[in-house]
């Protein structure tokens, strides 16, 4: 593998693990926690708002030279907003029930920090190929995000996953965990995990430094 | 729509409140629930953006709908959004200094609230005439102030505590709002 390749594929992971947009950075909390009732929702979500900030962090950085500096952040979310109106009217063509399901979601996909914030500190400053590659792993981080509440919320609370029943006619659901308390729980739990993971790691590298 | 004003306001305000059931505005939600003192003006200016908002998306709609121009209604209204903050910033300027430097950068960050696009789009969707437009953003507004007041009451009390170390930071307030929001379910269908 050449050097340009595996910085590409650097950038990409560091949107997937490092810098993960919903477990590391805590952004775009409302789709996340609003759509995330079922996976197939969320799957959709992700990869609408992931199309979304390629789509768009590219045509930012293609224009980053004939912007002016002055109304940048005026031109970001009018060129977040025609894609979000494209990607709006996808879902209305390919699925009127995913339509449904999702509501004002898809259009509220304007005002997710998750693009903007990307737009502003890597698009406006990069080539279209790295911001675009960029984007794609913060998009796959967030539907990795999105999948990891949607699949915990559907089992706990419907006892099924994508639809399919998991445990047959006798399982109980937990039903809190569909409502909008369980998304609370779900992401704090997730968010509890990943720290005790942290500080198992450090506890370990510590250990591993007194004993050389 | 046959929602009185008032069930629009009360729903609206406690059974479906935009931060704890409808998932609006969280990072404004999580990001300023630090101090009670930066919560409520944090609160007052949200709602106060949402009514202009909601008052200039109502007119914008119709004239949209009158040219057919319907795909054009999300630009439009962030657009007018971005307007309205920026008029809200310049008036608080003019008239109330001390209030403006209160608020600081929380002002311009209200753009990007989604509760505030959010109260354009349901009103639409919705097709509540002008007072339900109006009441609605009212409300919506009142719930959002509220919640970040009673979350930021919460956490002032929680500083005191003795919390895990590995539970504390955005986890802690994570649960929190969990059981915020537990407790706003008992407001279910008091809106009707």
């Amino acid at each position: 593998m050449n050097v340009t390749t595996t910085r590409g594929w650097d950038e990409f992971m560091e949107g997937i693990w490092k810098q993960n947009p919903t477990f590391v950075m805590i952004l775009g909390m409302c789709p996340t926690l609003a759509v995330t009732v079922s996976a197939v929702n969320a799957l959709s979500m992700g990869i609408s708002t992931a199309l979304v900030l390629i789509a768009s962090c590219g045509l930012v950085s293609m224009m980053r030279n004939v912007t002016p500096k002055e109304v940048r952040i005026a031109v970001y979310i009018v060129i977040i907003a025609t894609f979000v109106t494209a990607v709006d009217y996808a879902i209305q063509a390919i699925s009127l029930a995913l339509y449904d399901a999702l509501g004002a979601f898809i259009q509220l996909i304007v005002v997710n920090c998750i693009i903007l914030g990307r737009a502003e500190a890597h698009a406006a400053k990069n080539p279209p190929i790295p911001a675009m590659v960029n984007a794609a792993g913060m998009g796959a981080g967030f539907t990795i995000g999105l999948l990891s509440l949607g699949v915990v919320r559907e089992i706990l609370g419907a006892g099924t996953l994508f639809g399919v029943s998991l445990f047959g006619a006798s399982f109980q659901p937990w039903v809190i965990m569909v409502l909008p308390p369980g998304g609370f729980f779900v992401l704090g739990s997730w968010l509890l995990f990943f720290a005790w993971l942290e500080r198992r790691k450090q506890r370990k590298l510590a250990e591993t430094a007194e004993n050389v | 729509m046959s929602e009185t004003a008032f069930q629009i306001f009360v729903n609206a305000l406690l059974a479906n409140n935009f931060v704890l059931a409808m998932f609006l505005g969280l990072c404004p939600f999580l990001g300023v629930s630090g101090k009670l003192d930066t919560a409520f003006p944090m609160g007052v200016a949200t709602t106060f953006v949402m009514l202009v908002a909601s008052l200039c998306a109502y007119g914008l709609n119709l004239l949209l709908s009158a040219f057919h121009l319907e795909f054009l209604r999300l630009i439009s209204y962030i657009v007018i959004i971005a307007s309205a903050v920026q008029l809200v910033e310049m008036v608080l300027k003019k008239y109330s200094p001390a209030l403006f430097r209160a608020l600081g950068i929380y002002l311009p960050l209200i753009t990007t609230n989604c509760a505030v696009l959010g109260v354009a789009l349901f009103q639409t969707a919705r097709e509540y005439n002008f007072l339900q437009s109006m009441v609605f953003s009212l409300g919506g507004g009142a719930g959002f102030t509220l919640a970040l007041v009673l979350m930021a009451s919460v956490r002032e009390r929680l500083q005191l505590s003795n919390v895990p170390e590995v539970a504390q930071g955005t986890a802690l307030s994570l649960m929190l709002a969990g059981i915020l929001s537990l407790s706003f379910m008992g407001f279910a269908g008091l809106g009707g």
